[in-house]
């Protein structure tokens, strides 16, 4: 029983990082439908600047964050003029396409500036152990986990209750009506690359302390993983990303902790294979109506 | 008001508007009217920018529109209520309404509106909460014109408002069309159902495949033997 607590704890860990790497997935999907596969080299980024912050400056860790945040979300901003702007009306495939290439672009100029050994990335967090009962809880686990809640739940209040956040839902909803309205549609998809950009990057920087690791290529599953997740709760829908994540999170924990190591990964992307299968619209998703 | 000249709009190769001049004057009530295809809606979307023609000017109170970005026309006083209403359906019937009043700060302002606009769509107010998909036509109908008015246009645009309505409905609406025309907004109306557009029009247009063919008074041309033969099955 223990082993299990211990493990759901791992899970919720592992999830709260998904989620919010899931989060810029289908945001960026759910205002321009396109995956935008370089987000989880958004991610990478964010734990490298991290990680320079707080090894090569020794910023406080609210500064580490905070720059990490800042710089990504600017990169994201400037990915999608430079990058998906020009081919906001080309078939969706050639930006997929143009998406894959940006994220081999960011993963090689990592490798070329950062060079491809891993950097170990330092306790960022106070480090102190918890025991609540016989479970044994890291600091760093509890602050990954509410961190990444009080951030969902601030982006949440956001999209529901700011004139900004029911902009962004009305152009992802319908981009003319919002123009009509007099939405500035170009200036509401940067604002969620922003947004997408800076939660992913905060993804990074956790990711990178759980894990102990900064390296080039370090976006590449947990960024698969996350659209997983994305998916999974339907993609387009926020609290639908949060949710997969978690799900994820936890799937994985459990097999690796009671199936087998090596079969976790293979696990979580079957779960791709079986929504796609008999649920492709995700768990919170709608069936897409016909618009008469 | 609003001044259309020699518009001329393509969709890639196929020339959909083919040199339109018409006007629009403050206070009035003006109808386009034309069978499916005619380019009535084409019409309306260029003049609210999210076309863009390829020849002619649109002057709006003296100053050129069709130059500038489509979503600070709304800003100019011109608001539309597009074809098939494209109310947010996901949002509720409240934040629809609030979304109109996008580009105000004047919250004092923007509550009396919304208590108007509750006046003349009581239906609107009872249902506020409601997740506006889950209204019926009818009242979407009046959810997109009511997001229209939270704009405080000058000049209304409305393209089909009585399209896939009951009868009683679509009395209902024009009823309301005159409402908000005699509260001061000047009112460019698209109908096919000619009849009873040209009933509460002071002026019309009438438009075939791209250009004008007619246009008067809108009681002159209920009489006209050729719209009563084309457009009002007599």
């Amino acid at each position: 029983m223990n082993l299990f607590l211990q493990q759901v704890i791992n899970g919720l860990n592992v999830g709260s990082i998904y989620a919010l790497i899931a989060i810029g997935y289908t945001m960026v999907y759910g205002i321009i439908k396109l995956i935008n596969f370089a987000h989880g080299e958004i991610m990478m980024f964010g734990a490298y600047f991290a990680f320079i912050a707080a090894t090569s400056f020794q910023m406080p860790v609210w500064a580490v964050l905070l720059l990490s945040m800042t710089i990504m979300a600017i990169i994201g901003v400037a990915i999608e003029f430079v990058a998906y702007r020009p081919l906001r009306n080309a078939p969706r495939l050639s930006a997929l396409i143009t998406a894959i290439g940006v994220s081999l672009f960011l993963q090689n100029l990592a490798l070329i500036i950062f060079k491809p050994e891993p950097k170990v990335m330092p306790k960022i967090f106070p480090e102190m152990i918890i025991k609540i009962g016989s479970i044994e809880i890291s600091s760093t686990t509890l602050i990954t986990i509410g961190l990444s809640l009080v951030f969902m739940v601030l982006l949440d209040l956001y999209i529901r209750k700011t004139k900004q956040g029911r902009a962004m839902r009305a152009v992802s909803e319908d981009k003319d009506a919002a123009i009509l309205m007099g939405v500035n549609v170009n200036r509401t998809i940067s604002l969620t690359f922003a947004l997408g950009s800076a939660l992913g990057a905060l993804g990074g920087v956790l990711y990178s302390v759980a894990y102990i690791q900064v390296y080039p290529t370090m976006g590449v599953m947990p960024g698969l993983k996350a659209f997983i997740a994305a998916v999974l709760g339907g993609i387009g829908i926020v609290p639908g990303a949060m949710l997969g994540g978690f799900i994820i999170g936890m799937v994985e924990t459990l097999t690796k902790a009671y199936l087998s190591t090596t079969w976790a990964d293979a696990i979580v992307f079957g779960i791709l294979i079986i929504v796609l299968l008999f649920k492709p619209t995700g768990i919170l998703g709608k069936n897409t109506r016909e618009k008469v | 008001m609003l001044k259309v000249k020699d518009l001329n709009v393509h969709y890639g190769k196929i020339h959909a508007i083919k040199g339109v001049s018409f006007e629009v004057n403050e206070g009035e009530i003006v109808t386009l009217i034309g069978a499916n295809g005619a380019g009535k809606t084409t019409i309306l979307q260029t003049i609210s920018g999210l076309l863009k023609p390829t020849e002619g000017v649109i002057t709006f109170n003296g100053e050129n529109v069709n130059k500038m970005p489509a979503h600070q026309i709304p800003v100019m006083g011109i608001a539309h209520v597009p074809e098939g209403r494209r109310i947010f359906a996901d949002m509720t019937v409240y934040e629809n309404l609030i979304m109109g009043a996008y580009i105000r700060n004047d919250k004092e302002q923007i509550d009396e509106d919304m208590e108007k606009i509750f006046l003349n769509f009581p239906r609107l107010k009872e249902r506020i909460k409601q997740i506006a998909g889950t209204l019926s036509g009818g009242e979407q109908q009046m959810l997109a014109m009511g997001r229209a008015l939270m704009t405080r246009p000058k000049l209304i645009l409305l393209d089909e408002p009585s399209m896939g309505l009951a009868p009683l409905l679509v009395d209902e609406i024009f009823n309301m069309i005159q409402t908000v025309n005699d509260a001061g907004t000047t009112v460019l109306l698209v109908e096919q159902n000619a009849n009873k557009a040209l009933h509460i029009a002071n002026r019309a247009y009438v438009l075939e495949t791209g250009l004008i063919k007619l246009s008067g008074s809108a009681r002159d041309l209920l009489v006209n033997p050729e719209v009563q033969q084309a457009y009002l099955g007599g």
